[in-house]
């Protein structure tokens, strides 16, 4: 997101400053930007919604950008829409993209389920953009120069959310992101009494299963299996999906992965952009009949 | 304790979606609606409180097409109320516009905590719960995957990446982003959605003057470009399974 900042403030012709509320230390990993702006310290090492917001509203307020880069996030869909509500400062969110035509900033958002795009630009001359994690090159981003640091106070408030403690995830049965083939499955997969068919595929391929999150939330596979914005992100040989339409959310954590192979009945499903190879057929027929290919190519 | 469930109807993504004349949003007129799925778990968590802590859950939804159905639907798991926000939604709207006129009707109801769905499809200018709660000027947590009420707060947690999460004490009344509950949503079989339709009624709300401008303005919509499509294998389940079979191999993925 520095990159793309980079890139925005030089086509603007400003300034890019990066707001940084919690540890200071962090600072000097954002050498893209001109200034990085520290709010707080140790005290606000901890996220809080509505302390955050307040912080990011005061700076905004005072410094007036022309452009607010916020992550889609856990923590950022509290940030973004909360500023953008607080300041009356129009939000563009799930942005995989932005640029700048005639002096003017244009958004570029995924939506329904990545299925299509939305070039948007804002009626007035300040906005906001949440961003998805993953649009941009994190190398871009990166910058041996250390940023001038301003130190600024804000009053401390915590309107009504009180940071109790971070929970650990349970541990993992499988650790999935060690796997080398992972046969994903996912909604159409349709009962819990179906998992056994995506088992059956991992074991003959000598690999693990994960899932997308409907799976997950459902209670058919446990939560250290997911993959996703939430779960974990994987980067196998082999990725197998079954059943997954590839919501943006999905492809967060598995777009590194080196084959992936995706079964769908939907020819439209996002799944089939970033898949090398795609079958559109009921996975009903597809996975079994895979299942005995390999187990006699053995 | 009162519960206030706020749903939205969005396109049904397994349907094609096409877009208007001019490109700049979605054909609507043929389009299929859905309760968005994840007002649904919000609605499951707020049922969930009520058998824990009792109270009632009233579910607010906006007057947009087959929005009836989702609303007696919500009667049939167990809602004790029913409203729905008059006015000409079949356009779809923005989310900053939802979560005024889901702010105003909310003013004049009693309530202690508020769930909506964390996002939808279509929530171009944001998450409604977060505006909605900005619009109340009470507190808001997105992403809750866990709700504990005691007394005047609750305690809620809250999901990041990797399965870690953050507890948070939040003061009531407030609203929560759900994005799963404890269990599934619960079923409600189509026999008692009809019984609940000769049954209960649905309470109707004006909606207040005035839509609030998301500020922002389409350019155009459109399909991605599909550059580095996947490439399809066509054929039977077990001519497709040979080719798969085959390409693992050349890749040394099967031994």
């Amino acid at each position: 997101m520095l990159g793309k900042g980079r890139e925005m403030a030089d086509a603007l012709g400003g300034k890019l400053e990066a707001a940084l509320i919690g540890d200071p230390n962090l600072a000097m990993r954002l050498g893209k930007a001109d200034v990085a702006v520290c709010v707080g310290d140790a005290a606000w090492a901890n996220f809080a919604p509505i302390a955050y917001r307040n912080a990011l509203a005061e700076l905004i307020r005072t410094r007036a950008p022309r452009l607010v880069m916020i992550a889609n996030t856990s923590m950022g869909m509290d940030l973004a829409a909360g500023v953008s509500a607080l300041l009356n400062i129009p939000l563009v969110a799930y942005c995989k993209n932005a640029r700048v035509e005639e002096g003017k900033i244009i958004a570029t958002a995924q939506l329904y389920g990545g299925k299509l795009l939305t070039d948007a630009e804002a009626t007035s001359d300040q906005l906001i953009v949440s961003i998805l994690p993953g649009s941009f090159s994190a190398d871009a981003g990166r910058s041996a120069n250390a940023p001038s640091v301003e130190q600024v106070a804000v009053t401390a408030t915590d309107g009504g959310v009180r940071f109790k403690q971070l929970i650990e995830p349970e541990a993992a049965d499988v650790d999935i992101t060690k796997q080398e083939i992972l046969v994903s499955v996912g909604r159409g997969i349709q009962s819990a009494d179906n998992i056994p068919l995506v088992e059956e595929l991992a074991a003959a391929l000598g690999g693990a299963v994960s899932a997308s999150r409907p799976i997950v939330d459902n209670g058919w596979l446990p939560k250290a299996r997911q993959v996703g914005k939430s779960g974990q992100t994987v980067k196998p040989k082999l990725y197998f999906t079954v059943g997954i339409s590839g919501a943006p959310e999905h492809l967060e954590g598995m777009r590194d992965a080196g084959l992936v192979i995706a079964v769908n009945t939907d020819p439209n499903a996002p799944i089939f952009d970033v898949a090398h190879y795609g079958i559109t057929a009921d996975l009903f027929d597809v996975v079994p009949a895979l299942t005995e290919k390999i187990k006699s190519a053995k | 304790m009162n519960i206030i469930v706020c749903m939205r109807q969005v396109p049904d993504l397994v349907e094609e979606l096409e877009l208007n004349d001019d490109g700049t949003g979605l054909n609507r007129e043929y389009l299929k609606l859905g309760v968005n799925e994840f007002d649904d778990w919000a609605l499951e968590q707020a049922l969930l409180l009520k058998e824990e802590h009792g109270g009632s859950v009233t579910c607010l939804a906006l007057d947009t097409p087959e929005v009836d159905n989702t609303l007696f639907t919500c009667y049939a798991k167990g809602a004790d109320k029913a409203i729905k926000i008059e006015g000409d939604f079949a356009n779809g709207m923005t989310s900053h516009s939802a979560a005024k006129l889901f702010a105003d009707a909310i003013k004049a109801m009693p309530h202690d905590l508020i769930l909506t769905g964390v996002q939808s499809v279509e929530d171009l200018d944001g998450q409604v719960g977060v505006l909605l709660a900005t619009n109340l000027g009470i507190p808001h947590v997105s992403v809750v995957t866990g709700v504990q009420v005691n007394g005047k707060v609750a305690v809620v947690r809250k999901e990041y990446a990797g399965g870690m999460l953050g507890e948070f004490e939040v003061d009531l009344p407030a609203v929560l982003g759900i994005q799963a509950a404890k269990q599934a949503p619960r079923y409600a079989p189509i026999s008692k959605v009809r019984a609940m339709m000769k049954e209960k009624k649905i309470e109707t709300s004006a909606s207040a003057d005035g839509a609030t401008e998301a500020g922002i303005t389409i350019r155009r919509m459109f399909k991605p470009e599909s550059g580095k499509r996947a490439e399809m294998l066509e054929g039977d389940a077990e001519a497709v399974a040979s080719r798969v079979a085959e390409i693992l191999k050349e890749r040394g993925l099967v031994k």
